[in-house]
């Protein structure tokens, strides 16, 4: 607690391998509490795998990550992390309401065998309330379009009143109606103080939010600093000039190995890319 | 003996308890596993527990708890290559239910035991359950159902997005640890009610029913416990008055009225899905397809007059045998 705000998340020399293959190399990077970051790039960059090592789902071979100034691996203060995953292609097999996907990002700050409080209550609603689908909240998540999901999933991170959060191709698949509800939820968190970290393939409707742009080529950070347009991020300078406008062969699993070679595994094999 | 006398024996009363608990206990956890697209792993782990049954058997211990024992190992092993494994799990899954099927048999055999003991579990057999089995059944069913519907919360956001739950610092590991557990235990409870060849059936097909009518989890959740508990105390009830006449075993019977609520359910199930479509309304923002009218109308559209009402932007759309119709000065729009 020092009279200079330390970083809200920040990633010294970071190196991530996904089944031996450099994926991330000596990535620094370090975003300011309040600061609005747009990490871009074509696809394959590694910046959805940038985001997932931030937040601990990869883990690192090399380097550090700190959160709020805690390295990661002794950092337990989840309730200041609001994540939002890239939405999930396939449903679970039961149903699930709105409000119910919504209330697990309360379970930051729940204790357990608790019943809901009032501030809980009160929480869900408001988030339900800024991405406008309270009048939703009783239908199924599968029943909603591409672009309501992405609200609700940023309904849930907001519910927890994160200080950080943590989008992953927010904009992704969804159309532009909805992409002018995101940004003005995102506006609304900017104007709240909140600290956000996106990875976009295109911005759209967001550019006028973004303070500063990251983006990634092949692992490593080839630019950082003011807002880019869309169309300076595909340049052949940051990028390779036939990358850009693939969204939809863009596939974000990257468990899976290449095309190419066959899959051969006895049962108990680890999957490629874990240690 | 009339069915007032036979069912204020003690042993049939003993069996009614049995029943209404595992049809409760088994259907909470099952909602779970179908959750997580687990939904056979009640059989798998049904499998195991035959070993543990045998050894039970041979061993002159209390086979209920030998059972227990090691079905929670094994439902454990399978959660442990089920999360290293992941691609080729299902086979390493099914050399340990078959590894578990033959090691039972091949282990009662070797101990004298004569098929009908074995069959009692594979099968099931309520009314022979004695007072200290009721007894175990009771406390095991109400832990299951406890922890169910306490942690509903922490286990329904690790069974839905495993990653959120990571990031929102819950203990992934631990339940999903604990959900394999209480599979387990459940499929345990209910080897006496059902069999364990056919435990995996109380797991699932009330899961399976009541989602054709919910919307949300908990509904889904409750619904299937209340399935759960209908079926087996049906099956009981409807086995032992056929049984009068016939030869009829209750564990079958409870699963196929099991069932049988499942095909009651499906069609209504359909009818629904198809009802919300046509409700859904059209995206915001999207404007309507170009000016067409449709030919004479003979029925004039209004609140009331049989058609489903579809708000569309500013004005009504009306549901006209699969398409839309919306009022456009004297005559009707396709929306």
């Amino acid at each position: 607690m020092s009279g200079v705000p330390a970083a809200a998340v920040a990633i010294a020399n970071g190196s991530v391998a996904l089944g031996g293959r450099p994926v991330l190399r000596g990535i620094d990077l370090s975003v300011a509490p309040g600061e609005f970051v747009a990490l871009m790039g074509a696809n394959g960059s590694g910046k959805s795998t940038l985001v997932r090592a931030l937040v601990g789902l990869r883990p690192l071979v090399g380097g550090e990550v700190r959160l709020f100034d805690t390295p990661l691996d002794q950092y337990d203060d989840w309730q200041r992390i609001g994540y939002v995953p890239q939405r999930a292609t396939a449903g679970s097999g039961i149903p699930a309401s709105v409000w119910e996907v919504v209330a697990a990002g309360r379970l930051t700050r729940r204790r357990l065998l608790r019943p809901l409080s009032r501030a809980d209550r009160a929480a869900i609603a408001d988030a339900l309330e800024v991405v406008g689908l309270g009048d939703r909240r009783r239908e199924a998540v599968g029943n909603l379009s591409g672009g309501q999901q992405q609200r609700v999933l940023i309904a849930r991170a907001l519910a927890g009143a994160p200080e950080l959060f943590f989008l992953d191709e927010p904009t992704a698949g969804v159309d532009l109606p909805n992409q002018q509800v995101l940004a003005d939820t995102l506006a609304q968190l900017k104007g709240r103080g909140a600290t956000v970290v996106l990875v976009a393939h295109e911005l759209g409707p967001l550019a006028p939010l973004v303070d500063r742009a990251v983006v990634l080529r092949d692992g490593r950070v080839v630019y950082d600093g003011a807002a880019l347009q869309d169309h300076e991020v595909h340049q052949p300078w940051l990028a390779e000039p036939h990358t850009h406008h693939h969204h939809h062969g863009d596939h974000h699993d990257d468990r899976r190995g290449a095309d190419h070679v066959p899959q051969i595994a006895s049962p108990v094999d680890r999957p490629r890319g874990e240690h | 003996m009339s069915p007032v006398e036979l069912f204020s024996q003690p042993f049939m009363q003993r069996a009614l308890i049995a029943a209404l608990l595992t049809g409760l206990a088994a259907p909470a956890i099952g909602t779970f596993l179908v959750q997580r697209r687990l939904a056979l792993m009640g059989d798998g782990i049904g499998h195991v527990a035959v070993t543990g049954v045998a050894l039970g058997l041979v061993t002159g211990a209390s086979p209920m708890w030998t059972a227990v024992l090691v079905a929670v190992l094994g439902s454990v092993l399978i959660e442990i290559i089920r999360e290293r494994g992941q691609t080729n799990g299902d086979v390493a899954l099914a050399l340990l239910f078959y590894g578990g099927l033959a090691g039972g048999t091949f282990l009662s055999g070797i101990g004298g035991q004569s098929a009908a003991s074995l069959n009692r579990y594979l099968f099931g057999s309520l009314t022979t359950l004695s007072p200290s089995d009721v007894l175990v059944t009771m406390v095991l069913a109400i832990a299951v159902v406890g922890l169910c519907l306490g942690l509903a919360p922490q286990l329904f956001a690790v069974a839905q997005d495993q990653e959120f739950a990571r990031v929102a610092g819950l203990r992934v590991r631990v339940y999903n640890v604990l959900v394999a557990v209480l599979a387990a235990v459940s499929v345990t409870v209910a080897m006496r009610t059902v069999g364990l060849l056919l435990v995996s059936a109380l797991m699932v097909v009330p899961v399976a029913t009541s989602q054709q009518l919910t919307r949300s989890f908990r509904a889904t959740l409750v619904a299937a416990m209340a399935l759960g508990a209908l079926a087996s105390v049906g099956g009981l009830v409807t086995a032992t008055f056929a049984s009068y006449q016939v030869n009829v075993l209750t564990g079958p019977t409870i699963v196929l009225l099991a069932l049988t609520c499942y095909v009651v359910a499906w069609p209504i199930g359909i009818w629904t899905r198809h009802r919300a479509r046509l409700r859904e309304p059209f995206a915001s923002g999207q404007a309507a397809p170009a000016h067409e009218a449709c030919g004479d109308h003979p029925h004039a559209h209004g609140p009331g007059c049989g058609h489903l009402a579809v708000p569309h932007d500013d004005h009504v759309d009306y549901v006209h045998d699969g398409h839309r119709h919306a009022v456009h000065g004297g005559h009707y729009d396709e929306h």
